[in-house]
């Protein structure tokens, strides 16, 4: 480490971050987000194009010479933070950070990028979404330019218009959306579904090394996945706390209770590790410094952090939390999923024994 | 004005006058407490210059480049950090000039005569009483957990003058003269083997009135400027990676290859990546500090350091295997200054279980995070309008 990471967050984050909690605001709220998760189209596309459209937020990522923002990863991390916060159920971290790291990570498609950046595109990378960066993943079988196979467990694929398919030749190839078979699957996180993606045949155009490209996008992903995490382990203990005050039963407000303020107080300074340890992520990440432990610490914090703050918000709601009617079953399916997507804290944890070298027996 | 140029010209001034080779230490502190360098937010005339606090970095990197003596702060950290805040917002202005400057310098120990027994976390549950004779208060009663009392010259002493009101309102802050007769320093030895901290016992003390700082039952209120400045410095420090108790252990792990289990492995990592979520929630905390925005993590800092200590080093001990049977010295030794990842892992174990007790229990930080930073309320009191002598003990 030579230089030290900037672990705050600038002013003009903080506006961005103003500007995202507005929009959603007006345009996420829960009721709305429960309503729509059990109709046939979960995602919500005309926040997404506001987001994208409207805002810009799709092409941070991407250089301004090639379609995009030319932001860091410091604003998409924030842009994530809010997202966490409103369990809003857009394609943000799986096209605007993973497909469009990936494509970033290829030699050819940089046709592609623009249409990610603009978020006229949604794009898809076809990798198990419990993936680490670094594991083993599945591909498809590559013949003279055409895939066949099947790949389950894709995030976001069912509102994907393009995929990004590694083959077993080593190629990451681009396959447009109608060429294949896209069959939902049931989901835990109602809010970020997974689908099975079948292809028989289809046409598929080679875009560069898939090894390189995956790991790339993987390690953005899980990286990045910290701060949505944050923003959810924020809003459950904001909503607890509120409701504790509220809540009274033995004649005294609920959150009067040691037993339950000392439950909240620590929940809070687990929010606060995870706040600097998503910072330092992100910051790694927008200077390539440390970038390996700073994501795998990150993600071996967020994890549980964020499970817990759901699981308590659940419980200290009481009964109420166990209702489909109130949001923390959002917050929870979203963590709990979360806390296998792009690798385990088990795995990230293995993954630093070998960088800081703590090597097991 | 004072700025960082005029702060170098000074300090120049002062390193040219006392070069510090040929200076003897003492001379040296006493010249730059007179110089204004001391403390150079505290006013001139009494080690300071009514400067910004944070000018005092600039000077400290001069005086350290120029390879200057310091005043060891750590060792005199009751005094610099709870008595002189307190002696300069209550003291006359002779007990001032009286007692900032040796107690600067180290000349004068301080020590702190607030806890008892029976008054832990409860504070201001005291018993320790002072009843006015003439010009005087006679003090009697029993203090613990008091460190450096075995070195010190002075004490600052909260003692109820007033057993008929409320435990608050009953208390008068006092400096007490450790060397008059009725103060007897007893070591308490600890599950170290160590006697880090005293017990004092007041006999029939006499404390002269003109030794009072504040009104007569308005003691609580004084102590308060007391413990607020307890915590001063957090935050300050700049850690680096496994600069904490976890460096240790991961050395050993590196090392000793055959002492890996993987039960011991699973538990490592965890605590590694704890660790290293705690370092960097101490740097963001810093970040914000040095940009003038303070944040209220300085709260939790010590909770975590508490916990993460304890599971570390209690870590470290089953790691050692056959050596975590042995321990390296229990001959009572009456240490000047504690070193919290010094000795062996068995010494940093036993340790590691005053952190979460001293200087405020976990239990009670958490119920400040609760009501301060969380807004929860507070538990309800059954003592706040009770006479001290009425309350049950």
């Amino acid at each position: 480490m030579s230089t030290q990471p900037d672990l705050l967050y600038s002013e003009e984050e903080e506006a961005l971050r103003a500007a995202v909690r507005d929009l959603l605001t007006d345009h996420c709220d829960a009721a709305g987000v429960i309503a729509r998760s059990e109709s046939d189209a979960p995602h919500d596309l005309s926040l997404w194009k506001a987001l994208a459209d409207g805002m810009g937020l799709a092409g941070l990522l991407v250089p301004e010479d090639r379609g995009g923002q030319g932001a860091t990863h410091r604003e998409a991390a924030v842009v994530l933070e809010e997202l966490g916060r409103a369990v809003a159920p857009v394609p943000y971290l799986t096209s605007a950070v993973i497909a469009t790291e990936a494509l970033l990570a290829c030699r050819d498609g940089g046709d592609l990028l623009a249409g990610l950046a603009s978020g006229r595109e949604i794009g898809a990378l076809a990798v198990g979404l419990h993936t680490a960066p670094g594991a083993a993943y599945a591909t498809v079988r590559a013949e003279g330019g055409v895939l066949h196979g099947e790949l389950s467990g894709i995030a976001d694929a069912a509102v994907a218009g393009l995929l990004l398919v590694p083959a077993d030749d080593g190629g990451l190839y681009a396959v447009e959306a109608g060429a294949v078979t896209v069959t939902p699957q049931v989901s835990l996180d109602l809010t970020r579904p997974v689908a099975r993606v079948a292809l028989d045949g289809a046409p598929g155009r080679r875009l560069g090394d898939a090894g390189t490209a995956v790991r790339r996008a993987l390690r953005t992903g899980a990286g990045l996945l910290a701060s949505e995490q944050l923003g959810s382990a924020e809003w459950s203990l904001t909503e607890t706390v509120r409701y504790l005050k509220d809540r009274k039963q033995f004649n005294r407000p609920v959150g009067g209770f040691q037993a339950l303020k000392h439950r909240l107080a620590q929940l809070w300074l687990d929010a606060v590790g995870l706040r600097a340890a998503a910072r330092n992520a992100a910051d790694a990440l927008a200077t390539g410094e440390d970038t390996d432990v700073a994501v795998a610490v990150a993600q071996a914090c967020a994890a549980p952090v964020a499970v817990r703050a759901a699981e308590e918000a659940l419980q200290l709601h009481g009964g109420i939390g166990m209702t489909w009617e109130h949001p923390v079953h959002l917050h929870l399916k979203r963590a709990k999923a979360n806390s296998i997507a792009l690798g385990t804290a088990g795995a990230h944890r293995e993954a630093l024994a070998e960088l800081v070298d703590l090597r097991a027996p | 004005m004072t700025d960082a140029t005029e702060m170098r010209r000074r300090t120049q001034e002062l390193l040219a006058a006392r070069p510090p080779a040929g200076t003897e230490r003492l001379d040296f502190l006493r010249a730059r407490f007179d110089a204004g360098l001391a403390w150079v937010h505290f006013p001139e005339g009494l080690g300071g210059l009514g400067a910004p606090r944070s000018l005092q970095a600039v000077v400290d990197a001069e005086l350290a480049a120029a390879g200057a003596p310091d005043n060891d702060p750590r060792r005199i950290g009751i005094g610099l950090g709870m008595a002189a805040p307190t002696i300069l917002q209550y003291g006359t202005e002779e007990q001032k000039r009286r007692f900032l400057r040796p107690l600067w310098t180290g000349e004068e120990v301080w020590c702190q005569l607030f806890s008892e027994p029976g008054a832990g976390s409860d504070l201001a549950a005291l018993g320790t009483r002072a009843v006015r004779e003439g010009d005087d208060w006679v003090v009697d009663g029993q203090k613990v957990w008091t460190s450096s009392a075995h070195l010190a010259r002075w004490a600052i002493l909260i003692a109820r003058t007033d057993p008929e009101v409320p435990k608050h309102r009953g208390i008068t802050y006092f400096v007490c003269d450790m060397t008059d007769p009725g103060v007897e320093v007893r070591p308490l030895r600890q599950i170290t083997g160590e006697a880090e901290f005293n017990e004092v016992f007041l006999t029939g003390v006499r404390i002269p009135d003109s030794r009072r700082f504040g009104e007569v039952g308005d003691g609580w209120r004084v102590a308060q400027t007391t413990l607020n400045n307890e915590r001063v410095a957090i935050g300050g420090m700049r850690l680096p990676r496994e600069g904490g108790m976890i460096g240790p252990v991961a050395k050993t792990w590196r090392e000793r290859p055959a002492l890996r289990t993987h039960d011991l492995h699973q538990r490592l990592l965890k605590l590694w990546v704890e660790a290293e979520v705690a370092r960097l929630t101490g740097e963001r905390l810093r970040q914000q500090l040095v940009a003038g925005q303070p944040g209220p993590e300085g709260a939790g800092m010590k909770l975590a350091f508490a916990r993460l200590n304890q599971e570390i080093s209690g870590l470290e001990v089953e790691l050692r295997g056959e050596e975590g049977l042995l321990y390296d010295d229990w001959t009572m030794r009456r240490p000047e200054l504690v070193d919290f990842t010094g000795r062996d892992a068995g010494y940093r174990y036993l340790r590691s279980k005053g952190n979460s007790i001293e200087g405020g229990t976990s239990e009670v930080l958490l119920n400040i995070v609760a009501e301060r930073v969380l807004g929860l309320p507070a538990e309800p009191r059954t003592d706040k309008d009770v006479a001290w002598k009425d309350l049950a003990r």
